[in-house]
């Protein structure tokens, strides 16, 4: 019995080894385009003739329905203006951020529609994009300077292009605030008051839902804007600040004294919950988010009002600082039409292509040009774009100025968490370990 | 066989215990009623949600009674939601993969279970084995083959396994293999050897024993394998979360998700979601809920 | 247990359920008896499915391990990884504060399936086996969230639990800030929360399992039983529950791999964040995303790996035993 067994797992073992050569050895096939740094063809582009340039594709990340159809706004007016045609994939937001590295290491479109900051400029540092200098060449003229800045990677090289932002905004319902009474506090002192009395009242001052773990950093982010400065807080995302300076700490302490205002319970409400709290019920006076909780208001959309988070009477009171994500277009490494793909980012980056981007739903977000024609915005819209143009200035995000690694689930996300449900521990170990972790961090 | 306990004697003490025992059956029904409430309360509720329109629950409230009362979540599901083209999706996936997975099983447990030679127990563990791993623990891996394994072109449109129908497939076969292979090689080891012995005083070859003598008399089990892995395969999320990328083209398990917007959500609507994708792994059970039953006790009984 | 394996093996087991005129000789199949195009036939047969579980399975759970003493962003060809020794190890535990948190949870996990959900299972299916009137829907009713996708679960729980809509907290009349519970959300309970969710689901499992086993128990048993004077619960105690043996292994081994495998249901609520942290959320919180930590993430998955075997050596020990007996 043994002879025959022997020559069965002979040719079991071949069978087993053919498996194993076949994972080995399929490397080539597909792994181009992974190494390959960007070979971008410096395409000279003619002025356009129009359809001439072909089919480009563009992945996007938008599945809700207004934004769908504001992506496709663009795309609509962009075919018609530089002579091509777009083929737009559409891909579920979360599953979309979850994969990009993958996706950008595989088989992308060659537009892929994104976020600007440190999010673009990871993926210019590995490779996976297509510097776009010569597109910005022209579009400059649409741009402000910190547009530019939020665009380049560390090479210094243009790797994307801006479309349209939504700043963070304290938002609130206006019959409310007429019916009792409240005046806008511009101060943390009038805040104060009036949390006091929205107490007093019978209501939570300010709605709040972390269950999602980014809706915090928000508020950090304005803490530390409006504490410490836009250049520290910049400098504290970018790795240049530590979390354990003194700075920090301060930061942690003002919230903690505002926490009281702060709806309780916020890890487990979801950002939904608290936008009907006080949008909604009317039962929290104030929601600190970005303009697209205006959509969760429902019916009540056009009652809803916002005004920038108060000062704090600090030196930096000046800088008028908030959060403003951008969000636009890069281009992937190795784009099969490059031409028309650039057609397609020359033309997004007109004032024209932004504001019928953002006028196609009316939903919270405005274009990024200063150049861009406001008549046709929705009073949501001519609110965020009178708040931005007050703003000395704009920080993407937490998730966008720092790395993505850090801000995470793992990182900054649990932390904030962490610190929310125990405002009372010891923060100079808080923030020891929140600085440890980041210097856990593979180098990038 | 109600009561084991035998009253013993007669007169009043069997009149007492007939008494207990209807006290013991009410409080045992009343139990269990209560037992079954609370667990189909949290379905009701979604059930209930799902039935109402987003803007009388955003007005009233969620624990509400009043408002409009309707199916258009659920015709909202359909339109906007696009179910139907996920449900198909996961045919797609579903039905190669519980054909390709049967088959595979019953093959392997005809070879490790009908024929003796040194490997088959250490194939049957190494099975198994593989069948109880978690999957984040092959997840990265697996993930990174995904992108670098080639398919030809008539089973990938992108030439790799990753973001494929095809991929999910193959990746639902490979990890359900070990528990069906197991199942099928206990249910076939009850078969009498004697058939595969008149099988050959037949002539007939090793192929023809099993496609024609032993997989016949397997058929029972297969059914029970087959409806659990429509309900598993169907269930699945994780697999289809990582290894698909295209929102098109996933699941429709995975799929739910998409319902839930990144700027706006709209729980009624889920709810009705959540209740259609339901449905179908219901009515598998309710309609084989004997074939389920063994399906799930025939790898349990017999170790 | 493999050098075992060949020796227990080559007398096969008596043909018990051959019936009559069952031959003495070798009741399965030799090899040397079989054609050369048989052998290749039935190494098709043997070999396809290896091919499938090797391939898919085991080789990418041993690059896991190799990964998980490297540094590797998932980016770029295998040739940008850098092995670093065990620095995602002693990162895992000294630095990295989710960890011991999900290894608690993951045991707490474990203590309360093992000591609530399954023995209720098991209660719920021995009451439910006297024929009692209404069988089928109290087995229905429990039944159901079994076939419901746990994703489902998780969204259906989440109805249940929010702060200011959800129904528990309106039924408690806990909606008000200041009196309202957070069962989601604070880190002291809503792990329990989360457990009852999971139970709902488990409970359900567990009863059918044991009942399809307590209808294989041969009546008479419990009859001798009874006429011995035991009372219902001494017979199940000494009879009927050693009896079950087996099955009750399966519980048991199902019951652990199922708290090791625990992830959608918290990663549906908030990705496993804020007191639900699990080594499988850990897993995939750092090989998902924009920039991943796969050496890292794959150290988690070799902890879990490690702590998963142990129960699936034990089951194959007990199948093997089984299998030669």
């Amino acid at each position: 019995m043994a002879e025959p067994i022997g020559r069965r797992h002979r040719a079991l073992a071949a069978v087993l080894v053919l498996g194993l050569l076949v994972t080995a050895c399929s490397s080539p096939p597909a792994a181009s385009p992974t190494q390959a740094p960007a070979a971008s063809t410096p395409a000279t582009v003619a002025p356009s003739t129009p359809t001439s340039l072909g089919e480009t594709t563009l992945g996007s990340n938008e599945s809700d329905e207004n934004p769908k159809l504001a992506v496709q706004a663009i795309v609509d007016y962009c075919q018609t203006k530089a002579g091509i045609t777009v083929k737009v994939n559409v891909n579920d937001h979360n599953t979309f951020q979850n994969q990009i590295s993958s996706y950008l290491q595989g088989t992308p479109d060659d537009v892929v529609k994104w976020f600007a900051g440190n999010r673009v400029r990871f993926f210019a540092a590995q490779g996976l994009l297509s510097p776009i200098d010569d597109v910005w060449a022209e579009i400059e003229q649409y741009m402000t300077p910190g547009l530019k800045a939020a665009s380049l990677g560390t090479d210094g090289k243009a790797y994307f292009v801006p479309v349209y932002q939504y700043p963070w905004v304290v938002l609130y319902r206006k019959s409310l605030f007429a019916e009792k009474g409240y005046a806008i506090p511009t101060t943390i002192d009038e805040f104060k008051t009036l949390g006091d009395k929205m107490k007093a009242d019978g209501l939570v001052p300010l709605a709040f839902g972390d269950q999602d773990g980014w809706p915090a950093m928000g508020t950090f982010d304005i803490i530390n804007m409006r504490v410490n400065g836009y250049k520290f807080h910049i400098g504290l995302m970018e790795g240049t600040e530590k979390w354990n300076d003194p700075r920090v700490k301060k930061v942690f302490e003002t919230w903690r004294d505002l926490l009281p205002y702060f709806q309780e319970g916020a890890p487990g409400r979801t950002w939904q919950d608290a936008a009907k709290t006080a949008l909604v019920d009317k039962k929290a006076g104030m929601y600190f988010l970005g303009t697209f909780a205006v959509e969760q208001a429902g019916d009540a959309a056009a009652d809803v009002g916002f005004f920038p988070f108060p000062l704090f009477g600090t030196e930096f009171d000046g800088e008028h600082a908030i959060d403003a994500p951008i969000d636009g277009f890069m281009l992937s490494a190795n784009p099969k039409n490059p031409d028309a793909a650039k057609a397609f980012l020359k033309c997004v980056a007109t004032p024209e292509a932004q504001v019928a981007y953002v006028t196609s739903t009316g939903i919270g977000s405005v274009a990024v040009s200063p150049q861009a024609d406001t008549s046709n915005y929705t009073q949501v819209q001519k609110m965020s774009a009178e708040v931005l143009k007050s703003a000395g200035n704009i920080a993407q995000f937490l998730d966008r100025d720092a790395r993505a690694d850090f801000a995470g689930p793992s990182g900054m996300q649990g932390f904030l968490i962490d610190f929310l449900t125990k405002p009372t521990q010891d923060l100079d170990k808080y923030l020891g370990e929140i600085q440890t972790y980041y210097d856990s961090l593979p180098p990038q | 066989m109600t009561g084991l306990v035998i009253p013993a004697g007669g007169g009043e003490a069997s009149a007492n215990a007939r008494r207990s025992k209807a006290l013991r059956r009410g409080a045992l029904h009343a139990f269990l009623i209560a037992i079954s409430l609370i667990w189909l309360l949290p379905i009701a509720w979604a059930v209930y949600t799902s039935l109402r329109p987003f803007e009388d629950t955003n007005r009233l409230g969620y624990v509400s009674i009043g408002g409009a009362y309707n199916l258009d979540n659920y015709f909202n599901a359909f339109e906007k939601g696009e179910i139907l083209k996920y449900f198909l999706n996961t045919v797609i996936i579903l039905v190669p993969a519980v054909i390709l997975v049967l088959l595979l099983a019953s093959m392997m447990a005809f070879a490790v279970s009908r024929y003796s030679w040194r490997f088959n127990l250490a194939l049957l563990m190494l099975f198994t084995a593989a069948n109880l791993l978690p999957p984040q623990v092959l997840i990265t891996p697996l993930f990174r083959m995904f992108l670098i394994l080639p398919l030809p072109e008539f089973l990938s449109t992108n030439g790799l396994f990753y973001d494929q129908y095809f991929g999910i497939m193959v990746i639902h076969v490979a990890f359900q293999l070990g528990f069906c292979t197991f199942v099928l090689s206990n249910y076939m080891k009850t078969l009498p050897k004697e058939l595969n012995e008149a099988a050959v005083v037949d002539g007939a070859g090793v192929w023809k024993t099993f496609s024609t003598i032993i997989l016949p008399l397997t058929r029972p089990a297969l059914a029970a394998l087959a409806t659990l892995q429509v309900t598993w395969i169907y269930n699945d999320f994780f697999w289809a979360l990582v290894l698909m990328f295209t929102g098109d083209k996933r699941p429709v398990t995975t799929a739910l998700n998409q319902l839930k917007g990144q700027f706006f959500t709209d729980n009624n609507l889920i709810s009705a979601g959540a209740i259609i994708v339901a449905i179908p792994t219901l009515i598998v059970f309710f309609a084989l809920q004997k074939q389920f039953v063994s399906g799930l006790t025939l790898g349990s009984t017999k170790g | 247990m493999t050098n075992r394996g060949p020796s227990s093996l080559a007398p096969a087991p008596p043909a018990s359920a051959g019936g009559a005129g069952a031959s003495a000789r070798p009741r399965r199949r030799n090899y040397s008896l079989l054609g050369r195009a048989d052998r290749l036939t039935l190494g098709m047969m043997a070999g396809i499915p290896t091919f499938f579980v090797v391939l898919f399975v085991i080789v990418p759970t041993i690059a896991s391990v190799v990964l998980s003493f490297t540094d590797w962003n998932g980016i770029g060809g295998l040739e940008s990884i850098q092995f670093i020794g065990l620095k995602n190890y002693s990162d895992l535990f000294t630095i990295y504060k989710p960890f011991w948190p999900a290894v608690s949870h993951n045991v707490i996990w474990l203590a309360f399936f093992l000591l609530i959900a399954t023995p209720l299972g098991m209660l719920l299916a021995v009451l439910l086996d006297k024929n009692i009137r209404g069988t089928r829907f109290y087995q229905s009713a429990i039944y159901m969230p079994v076939v419901l996708s746990l994703a489902i679960v998780g969204f259906i729980w989440i109805l249940v639990y929010a702060p200011e809509q959800g129904l528990l907290n309106n039924l408690l009349g806990r909606t008000e800030q200041g009196n309202q519970i957070s069962w989601l959300g604070d880190p002291n309970i809503n792990l329990w929360a989360v457990l009852v969710a999971a139970s709902w689901r488990q409970v359900g499992y567990v009863m059918v399992l044991y009942l399809a086993g307590l209808k294989s128990v041969d009546p008479a048993l419990r009859e001798a039983a009874s006429i011995d004077g035991a009372g219902e619960v001494q017979t199940f105690r000494r009879v009927v529950f050693p009896v079950m043996r087996p099955i009750n292994i399966v519980i048991l081994v199902i019951t652990v791999i199922e708290s090791l495998r625990a992830f959608d249901l918290v990663f549906i609520i908030n990705k496993g964040l804020n007191g639900l942290e699990l080594l499988s959320t850990l897993v995939t919180n750092n090989i998902l995303g924009e920039t991943s930590r796969i050496g890292f993430g794959s150290a988690i998955a070799v902890v879990l790996l490690v702590v998963s075997v142990g129960p699936i050596i034990f089951y194959l020990m007990r199948a093997l035993r089984e299998d030669n007996t």
